[in-house]
Order: structure tokens, then C-alpha cells, then sequence
């Protein structure tokens, strides 16, 4: 018995130590003073020095910025009633309609980039940030809907029938009992949408034109020129930005 | 009204039947219209694509035709679906032995542990993909730091060629994939009645047979759902393959890519994701009719 539980143990220990090594290995050596990115020479803020100066780097982060925040907006405000329509149906069509709306999360990304960048050519519209939003809405839509559904399912009916017998319609129980009840969940699936958007970058890749680089595109093509210790500095700022966004996340949703 | 059709419902539903049934109308209605235009419409547009044929300059030239069924099959592509299918299914069994064990391991913590150690399998999956993907490459190109370490070390006297292989890309694939298969062995494996294992136990079941005829069995649902999750993304992945793979080690996610936006070739980029599509929805399908067997083994007492 005792045997195994060590087999195990050192089993899940290499598991983590396999997830962890990758980032650890980046954040240690956005620090080398080297530029031959591989042997230690020596702790340097250099590379996020250089990072500061970056210009097209500032602009690329804007975008991205500015397409997580509309995009998530976009997303919460079909995604939430969704959800809370979706819960309201009988079983049979909530199955049929709920694995319509989440489709996004099956289908290949490659398949949803190339099939928008199709749609947005027939329908004759510039690639630009309008179409990375609207992209980025389509995946970001799923995420919402599974997080405020995992919420509403967890609430207990009776506050609303409650509310009811108390003579309130279903629009003020909407808006007094069940939003106030869901908030949580809210701000969890606002910040996961966030994150999923910022990160995002093989639909963003077939859907931006030329004049709508986002800070994934950018890392990308960065990445493509060579490997350089400024891209290390970049990707430990974007590993930190995104895990804390979800650790309040995740916090947000425990509650 | 059973419990179970009530429970289904959400808060106020218990007010006037017929404006109930409207405001789930308007509830529904904008999420289903954008999921119409902005995912419907595009995935028919690529099948109708697939049966057209392509112009001398790379547009669509709307005249029926199943040319490009045809060129899948040529040796170029349906090699690289080929090493497609090979890569997604290698990385899919890696995962689930690495993944198994540690599940395992997780489930039987206290339960304070157990929320740490999903939070950090978690934390790196919320990571940037593209990130994680770099890493790789810093830690395997001819310069990086395996290379740099194992030099340093005298254990090698000329750098492995590592990165830019099949061998890159699968690990990649299984780094990127491993929290998707831990987490749903974990809700099973949580979900399993110890007394199997001890009954089993006491019926003289040594170790192995009751991994193999106990735990296995009762975790099939956890087993399948944690495959298809590594598997279906695997499988369409670009950026591991384009990043750790190189020009010699394409996938069909680089593939679609390379016809629709290198070769211009929209019908036959079509016709591959819609393949790919269909390999997705067939194992998809496969799993819901796992899906109602499990919950039926629930309902029993």
C-alpha cells in the first residue's frame, strides 16, 4: 500500500513540475542580463526596459484592450439572458439550444476563423477591430452563457416563487431578486471572457486586418522574427496579467 | 408539477403562464440571432464553399463540383490528416496515463488539498496559450536551454535537433491539453463509492484487478469525456504545430490555414475544415450516447 502511494504521489508531483517548468523557465530568464537567451548572465530589468520604449508594443496592447472590453460587454449583454432564458425551457429544447449557443467551445478554432473571415469578405466588410470584436464575441458568448447557467442552477427557486406570491412581476424578480443573486457569477464570467480575450489569437489572426494588431498578434509575430529576451519580459507580464485575472475569478465564483 | 421539471426552471417562472412564455422569448432571442449570423451562417457558407470551384486568381467560382472531396485524398493532404490523427490520439493516451495517476493521486487528499492542487493544474491552462507554446521553443531550439544544460552537463557533444519535430509538437500538444483531461477524471473519480474498492478488496481482488475491474469501469464516463476533450482540439490545433513543428510537421488546422490565406484556394480549404468538422461532431456524438447511460446508472439506487 505504502508503495503505491509514493508511485502516485511522485507520479502527480512530475505533473505539475511538467506544467510549471515552461513558465517558470520565462519568468526566471526575462531577468538574464544575456542576450543569448539560454545561459545566465547575471538579474537585469533590461528587457522590460526595452518593453517600455516599444512603441507598436503600446499600440498593440490598446487594441487588445479595447476589443476584451467591447467584446466581453457584447457578450454578457446576449449571454446573460441566454443563459436565464435557457433555464427557463424544458429539458428537451434546453439540450437542443443550449449545445447551439455552446458550439463555440466543440468547434475547431481554425474552422470558426476561416468560416468569420469568409462570412466578413461575401458581406463586403473591412478587416479591422470591428471585425476582431465581432469575432471575439462568438467564442466569448459560450463562456458567459456556462458560467451564469452553472450559477442560476446552484440558486434556490423558492426565492422566486417567494417574490411571486408576494405579487411581484417576473420583470421586477428579474430585477430584484435573481441579478442581485447572480452577481457573483457576473463578474466571474466578465473577467473569464476578458482573459479569453486578450489571449485569443488564431481567430484574431483570420479576422484583423492590417491596421488591427492585437498584443497576441504581435507576440506572434515577434516570436516568428526569432527568439529574443524581450519576448520572454513580454510573455512573464502577460503569464502574471492573466492569472491574476483569473485568481479573482475563481475567487469571485467560490463565493 | 414533478420536482424534476421544477427544478429545470429558474427564478420567476411561477408568474403569469403566457408572459412567462414571451420573456423567454426576448430572453433567448438576441444570443440565438447573433449565434445565428455570426456561426450558422459562416459554417453553411464554408460547406457551400467546399462544393465550389476555384477561380485562376483565388476567388470562388460558384459552379457545383465535388473536385475537392477529390484532392483530399491526394497524397499531400491526406498525409498530413494521417499524422494529424496519429499526433491527436498519441497525445490523447500520454495525457490519460499522466493524467490518470494524478487524478487519482488528487481525489484522495483532504479536501483543502484537493482545491489546491485543481486550482494549480488550473492556472496554467488560463495561461496564454501562445505563451506556453514560446516556452517550448525556448527551452527546445538548438540554442535553448535543454541544449545549453545538456551540453553544459558533457552528457551531449552536439546539440539534439529538438524543436521544429513531430516529437516538439506532441509535446506541446500533451502540455497544453493535460488540465482538460485531469479534470474531468477528477468528477468522476470524486463521484466513485469507496466501498467498490474495499468490497473488492475483501473479496481478495488483488491491486490491479481492482484498477482494472472496479475503478476503471465506474470512471468509463470521466475516462471518455477527458479523451474527447484532448483529443477534438488536438487534433484542429494550429499554433503547436506551427510553432514547434515547422514547415515539415503541418497539421490540418496549419493546413485550412495554408489554403485559405497562403494558396488562396477557399473550395479546398472548405472542403478540409469541413472534415475536420465532421471527425469533431462524430466524436462529440459519440460521447452523448455515453452521456445517458451514465446519468441512468446515477438514477439508480
Amino acid at each position: 500500500m505504502k508503495h503505491r502511494e509514493a508511485w502516485l504521489r511522485s507520479v502527480a508531483l512530475f505533473n505539475l513540475a511538467f506544467l510549471y517548468f515552461p513558465i517558470l523557465v520565462l519568468l526566471v530568464f526575462s531577468f538574464n542580463a544575456s542576450r543569448l537567451a539560454a545561459t545566465w548572465q547575471g538579474f537585469s530589468w533590461h528587457w522590460y526596459g526595452q518593453l517600455i520604449e516599444n512603441g507598436a508594443l503600446h499600440a498593440a496592447t490598446g487594441n487588445s484592450l479595447l476589443v476584451a472590453v467591447v467584446s466581453t460587454a457584447l457578450a454578457m449583454v446576449l449571454g446573460i439572458p441566454a443563459a436565464m432564458g435557457l433555464e427557463r425551457l424544458a429539458r428537451r429544447s434546453q439540450h437542443i439550444l443550449g449545445g447551439m449557443l455552446l458550439l463555440p467551445l466543440v468547434i475547431p478554432e481554425v474552422m470558426m476563423g476561416v468560416s468569420l473571415l469568409l462570412l466578413f469578405v461575401m458581406a463586403g466588410m473591412p478587416l479591422g477591430l470591428t471585425t476582431v470584436i465581432l469575432g471575439h464575441t462568438v467564442f466569448n458568448l459560450p463562456v458567459v452563457i456556462v458560467i451564469v447557467r452553472a450559477r442560476l442552477r446552484k440558486l434556490d427557486s423558492c426565492l422566486g416563487e417567494a417574490a411571486a406570491d408576494l405579487g411581484a412581476s417576473p420583470w421586477q424578480i428579474l430585477r430584484q431578486v435573481t441579478f442581485p443573486l447572480l452577481r457573483p457569477a457576473i463578474l466571474g464570467a466578465v473577467l473569464m471572457a476578458f482573459t479569453v480575450s486578450l489571449d485569443d489569437f488564431i481567430v484574431t489572426f483570420f479576422v484583423a486586418g492590417p491596421g488591427a494588431t492585437t498584443l497576441p498578434l504581435k507576440v506572434y509575430s515577434m516570436i516568428k522574427s526569432g527568439v529574443s529576451p524581450e519576448i520572454n519580459a513580454l510573455s512573464a507580464l502577460m503569464v502574471l496579467l492573466s492569472m491574476s485575472l483569473v485568481g479573482v475569478s475563481l475567487l469571485l465564483q467560490r463565493r | 408539477m414533478n420536482q424534476l421539471s421544477r427544478s429545470a426552471e429558474s427564478l420567476g417562472d411561477m408568474g403569469n403562464p403566457v408572459s412567462s412564455h414571451r420573456m423567454t422569448y426576448w430572453l433567448l432571442t438576441p444570443g440565438v440571432l447573433w449565434s445565428a449570423v455570426f456561426l450558422f451562417i459562416p459554417l453553411m457558407v464554408v460547406g457551400v464553399i467546399s462544393f465550389a470551384t476555384r477561380g485562376t486568381y483565388g476567388g470562388v467560382i460558384w459552379q457545383f463540383s465535388l473536385e475537392n472531396y477529390r484532392d483530399v485524398w491526394h497524397v499531400v493532404y491526406a498525409r498530413i490528416f494521417g499524422q494529424s490523427l496519429v499526433l491527436a490520439s498519441l497525445t490523447t493516451i500520454i495525457c490519460l496515463v499522466l493524467g490518470f495517476p494524478l487524478a487519482y493521486y488528487i481525489v484522495r487528499l483532504s479536501p483543502r488539498w484537493q482545491a489546491v492542487w485543481l486550482i494549480l493544474i488550473m492556472i496554467p491552462f488560463w495561461t496564454n496559450f501562445l505563451v506556453r507554446t514560446y516556452a517550448w521553443m525556448f527551452i527546445l531550439r538548438t540554442e535553448g536551454l535543454l541544449n545549453t544544460l545538456l551540453l553544459g552537463l558533457g552528457v551531449i557533444t552536439t546539440p539534439l535537433d529538438l524543436l521544429y519535430t513531430d516529437k516538439a509538437v506532441l509535446i506541446g500538444l500533451v502540455y497544453g491539453y493535460l488540465p482538460f483531461m485531469v479534470l474531468p477524471l477528477y468528477a468522476t473519480l470524486e463521484r466513485l463509492d469507496p466501498a467498490f474498492v474495499e468490497a473488492a478488496q475483501d473479496l481478495y481482488a488483488n491491486q490491479w484487478s481492482v484498477f482494472r475491474r472496479v475503478v476503471v469501469p465506474l470512471t468509463k464516463p470521466g475516462i471518455i469525456a477527458g479523451c474527447l476533450l484532448v483529443f477534438i482540439p488536438s487534433l484542429g490545433a494550429f499554433l503547436t504545430p506551427d510553432l514547434l513543428g515547422g514547415a515539415r510537421n503541418m497539421m490540418v488546422g496549419n493546413l485550412i490555414q495554408h489554403e485559405y490565406l497562403v494558396a488562396r484556394d477557399w473550395p479546398l480549404g472548405s472542403a478540409i475544415s469541413l472534415i475536420l468538422l465532421i471527425i469533431v461532431i462524430a466524436a462529440v456524438v459519440a460521447y452523448f450516447f455515453v452521456e445517458p447511460i451514465r446519468s441512468r446508472q446515477e438514477l439508480e439506487p
